[in-house]
């Protein structure tokens, strides 16, 4: 774009500048209602500098904060949610690199109809899969544990990460196929000492972006599970919704910090993958 | 001995067939060479005969030994690619040892082998780099090495120079001669490029549509092409072919041109005389049109024509003048001046004139 | 063959063939399932007699369904054209070639990071009269400055588009930057020449270029808005009372709270259907668009 007069840049700047305000604002405001007492907040609102620093909001919400009935805070739906999110993520990234590769570099009869299925299973409301997810778990004796979320996640995130993935080693020239054919490889060794060495962008933006949504979800986690066995995020729900006393803002902002911390942080350190990810996924 | 036979060999892509019952007998140690302008089925004859690819009808013999069935690595041949095909996670030394490990090779013979070959390109200083830190010519010596280290039967060259720039390209193109004269190798190689054909095969196989127009020596294929496709394929800038119509004189035959005017002295030809009064296609390369002053054995005759327009391109001038009411191409000596518009006299010689039939478009003479 | 190289063929197949039916097998399965459920009389436990179109009747009657599906009206209308204003404003803004860009860039996608249960919560303190926006202006002095919606039965759905926008408007703008950055570049020094103001240029050599695009994002956005159901959640509930609810709410809402799964299911049909009529019709554009560029290669 051609440069713009002086006025014209003054503009851009302070539209951009309000703009990233309106952004900005829910996280600022979280992170300050976190450091803020809860007499602090409910005195002036939401909406304030803390008068005086409370650090104390973040040892209180991790290890004491009451959530329906139980009081020892927000550390075991943290790692609960760990523990769902971690395994699921590595098993549906690793299924959909090796099920991408076969999609997208050994032909098989019927591999555009897969393909097509898995484009379906992407765009298919939640909803449509509660109930049966609910036998299935029932029967195989998982409803209400964390691996009984591992596997909804898991095998839903297939779907996404096999399409992903096949869009990606699309990419591969035929001729190093054609090459490692001639060489002898077969199947396995293509996938392990080709394919394999040139996926680490792939396979990172596919982590992050499993990571996120499966941290982030929260009706499969507040059907599967109850009580402490519940990832953050249904907890968070349950937290904001206690009426019986008065609101401690405080503590929930802390919880609501300590919820989005790790996406974030991911988000931080891997900005430029999310992006990727981003525009990879819709020019499909 | 025949090193590859290929035998009626038919491929077809749904109901469009791409090869049309190719018969081709390549001997040990011939450097053949497969070139047509693009879709004649060249690469796909050659991934055939590598095992990539099955003909729908038709055999392929390596060494004696029919391929039927036989994969691509059980065949013992190496393949060049035009994007060299390295695999970018692996070194160079990796690159080349890839295929012994994945046949199980002892390590001391794969050791063995790299440094071999690594000697003969003079890549040794490269063994431990990766293909992203090497140039073009690095890159294509390193993919001749991988198909060297497995000294195979028959090696496959699949438009290995097209992603070279032009200097680059001469240069490696001695490189594959030098190669090929040092080790005597088989070698099937394909391209687009008429030059780097005419160069480097001791036979060609023009190809089009599928079929092979002609398969001979390049001698040959560029002064008797088999046909009006190879006359006009082979050749920079191409063969001139112009209706004329046969007649005689006193026992010799002439074949004058559509203006009536100019009549050249045909060259001894056994079927030529068949054609008497007939119209057939007369070919001339553009070298056989010179400077009026030039003399040929066998009698030199004089024409004169209208010049359209000169490319002076250092060495010579190529000249395009009105010829008997036809565009034609002539080159001559670069000091020759001449001027479009002006008309001026050319030295034919007609040696080495070739007929071809209009109708069926084959060598008469 | 031997047995090595035999063993060789068949163990791929065995490794990926595995997954592959998992996948789509849960997904015929489970949606056909879904589908047949909705034609039961299950109520809170699936049961399997035929019950015809009962459900889908019972459910287009109810006072949950109406209200949810123009909520989704509303919300998707609002949704779609206020993410893709802002989407499309940021990204102009940022193709200016202004400086820190990768630090509103950063700041513009973060929302994307952030679960919407976490948004839903922090934008419901915001706009909570008492305790948000209202209080803080309140308290400056502007006594009589009322932005109480949360808690208004006419203006609950608006806060959930302020909250959808507030946390999709990244994603368009950065689909949308990358189709402003696609442009030819010659085609914008061509039209430079041609003497171009720089509105012109957006307006009709810019943005008819990235149309594809456009419906790309909005189609995206759009099944996001039939979607919803974390926001609500925990924005406002569905409420005050059912003032904010939304189709995928009802679904959850008469499945498992009030035990009549197969209104439920039907309702979950009802709302892969309102999908459909979105996904279906790009899908076949998609196409149409793909045969045409190949047919004038």
């Amino acid at each position: 774009m051609p440069d713009r007069t002086g006025l014209a840049r003054l503009a851009i700047h302070t539209t951009l500048i309000l703009l990233a305000g309106f952004f900005l604002v829910p996280l600022l405001v979280v992170v300050l209602n976190a450091l803020r007492s809860n007499s602090d907040i409910a005195h002036t609102g939401v909406i304030g500098l803390p008068r005086e620093l409370t650090w104390s909001n973040f040892s209180r919400t991790w290890s004491s904060y009451c959530i329906s009935e139980h009081c020892d805070g927000v550390q075991p739906y943290f790692w609960n949610s760990v523990r769902m999110a971690v395994p699921a993520t590595a098993i549906s990234t690793m299924l959909g690199a090796l099920n991408g590769y076969s999609l997208a570099l050994w032909r098989f009869r019927g591999d555009t109809i897969v393909f097509g299925i898995m484009t379906l299973g992407v765009f298919l409301p939640e909803q449509m899969r509660l109930v049966p997810w609910v036998i299935v778990l029932r029967d195989l004796g998982l409803f209400n544990t964390i691996s009984g979320l591992v596997l909804i996640h898991t095998v839903q995130g297939i779907s996404f990460t096999t399409l992903f993935c096949r869009n990606y080693y699309t990419s591969i020239p035929a001729d190093l196929l054609k090459a490692a054919r001639i060489d002898g490889a077969g199947f396995f060794r293509i996938f392990g000492r080709i394919v394999l060495p040139l996926s680490p962008p792939i396979l990172i933006v596919t982590v992050i972006w499993q990571f996120t949504g499966i941290w982030n979800e929260y009706l499969y986690g507040v059907t599967f599970s109850a009580g402490e066995q519940q990832p953050i995020t249904a907890a968070l729900i349950a937290l904001s919704a206690r009426l019986s006393e008065a609101p401690q803002y405080g503590e929930q902002s802390a919880a609501v910090l300590l919820a989005a911390a790790p996406t974030l942080v991911v988000y931080l350190f891997g900005g430029r993958y999310f992006l990727r990810g981003l525009t990879a996924g819709a020019v499909k | 001995m025949s090193a590859l036979t290929i035998r009626d060999v038919w491929k077809r892509y749904g109901s469009a067939p791409v090869l049309k019952g190719v018969d081709l007998d390549i001997e040990s140690g011939e450097f053949a060479i497969l070139v047509g302008p693009s879709g004649c089925g060249k690469s796909t004859l050659l991934n055939i005969i590598a095992g990539l690819d099955t003909a729908n009808q038709g055999s392929i013999e390596i060494g004696g030994r029919r391929m039927d069935g036989v994969a691509a690595k059980d065949r013992d041949i190496a393949m060049v690619f035009q994007s060299y095909a390295l695999y970018p996670s692996m070194t160079v030394r990796g690159n080349m040892t890839f295929g012994m490990e994945c046949r199980g090779v002892p390590k001391r013979q794969r050791i063995e082998a790299v440094d071999r070959v690594a000697r003969l390109l003079q890549i040794e200083a490269l063994l431990d780099r990766k293909p992203s830190q090497l140039s073009g010519g690095q890159r294509q010596r390193v993919a001749m090495g991988r198909a060297l280290v497995r000294d195979p039967l028959l090696f496959l060259f699949d438009e290995p120079l097209s992603n070279l720039d032009a200097k680059l390209r001469v240069e490696m193109r001695m490189e594959i001669k030098r190669l090929h004269q040092r080790i005597g190798s088989t070698i099937v190689y394909v391209t687009h490029d008429q030059i780097e054909a005419m160069t480097l095969a001791t036979r060609i196989a023009v190809m089009n549509h599928g079929e092979i127009q002609q398969f001979a020596d390049p001698d040959t294929v560029y002064n008797r092409p088999a046909n009006l496709f190879v006359a006009r394929f082979m050749g920079a800038p191409p063969m001139n072919t112009l209706p004329v119509r046969v007649t005689e004189e006193r026992g010799q035959l002439h074949a004058s041109l559509q203006d009536g005017a100019t009549c050249l002295k045909l060259p001894l030809m056994e079927n030529a005389a068949t054609y008497v009064g007939r119209d057939v296609v007369l070919g001339i390369r553009p070298e056989c049109i010179v400077e009026h002053d030039r003399r040929f054995d066998g009698g030199t005759i004089q024409v004169e024509a209208l010049v359209e327009m000169t490319e002076p391109t250092g060495a010579e001038t190529i000249v395009v003048i009105r010829l008997g009411g036809h565009e034609v191409l002539a080159r001559v000596a670069p000091d020759v001046k001449l001027k479009p518009g002006e008309h001026a006299r050319f030295a034919v010689d007609t040696r080495k004139i070739c007929l071809f039939d209009p109708a069926t478009e084959q060598l008469i003479g | 063959m031997t047995l090595r190289e035999r063993w060789g063929r068949v163990l791929p197949h065995l490794v990926i063939w595995p997954p592959i039916v998992i996948s789509c097998a849960y997904v015929l399965v489970f949606s056909a399932w879904t589908v047949w459920v909705s034609f039961t009389r299950s109520t809170l436990l699936p049961e399997y007699s035929w019950a015809g179109w009962r459900n889908y009747s019972t459910m287009l009657a109810t006072r949950n369904w109406q209200i949810a599906y123009t909520n989704l009206f509303i919300y998707g209308v609002c949704f779609v054209v206020f993410t893709m204003a802002v989407g499309l404003l940021l990204a102009v803004l940022i193709d200016q070639r202004v400086r820190a860009e990768n630090v509103y860039r950063a700041i513009f996608l973060y929302p994307l990071a952030v679960s919407f249960v976490v948004t839903g919560t922090v934008w419901g303190w915001l706009l909570n009269p008492t305790i948000g926006v209202q209080s803080l202006v309140r308290g400056l002095g502007w006594t009589s400055f009322r932005f109480d919606w949360l808690i208004d039965r006419d203006m609950a759905i608006y806060t959930i588009v302020i909250a959808g926008v507030w946390q999709a408007s990244g994603f368009a703008m950065a689909l949308l930057l990358a189709g402003l950055r696609s442009v030819d570049a010659d085609l914008l020094k061509s039209a430079q020449i041609d003497g171009a103001g720089p509105v012109r240029m957006y307006l009709r050599v810019v943005f008819p270029t990235i149309g594809p695009i456009f419906i790309a994002v909005l189609v995206m956005l759009l099944q996001f808005a039939i979607k919803t159901y974390d926001l609500v959640v925990a924005l406002t509930a569905g409420g005050p009372g059912l003032a904010s609810t939304l189709p995928s709410v009802v679904v959850y809402d008469f499945m498992f709270q009030r035990g009549e799964l197969a209104e439920g299911s039907a309702a979950a049909v009802m709302l892969l259907a309102s999908l459909a009529i979105v996904l279906v019709p790009y899908g076949l554009y998609r196409r149409w668009q793909q045969r045409r560029a190949g047919s004038h290669a």
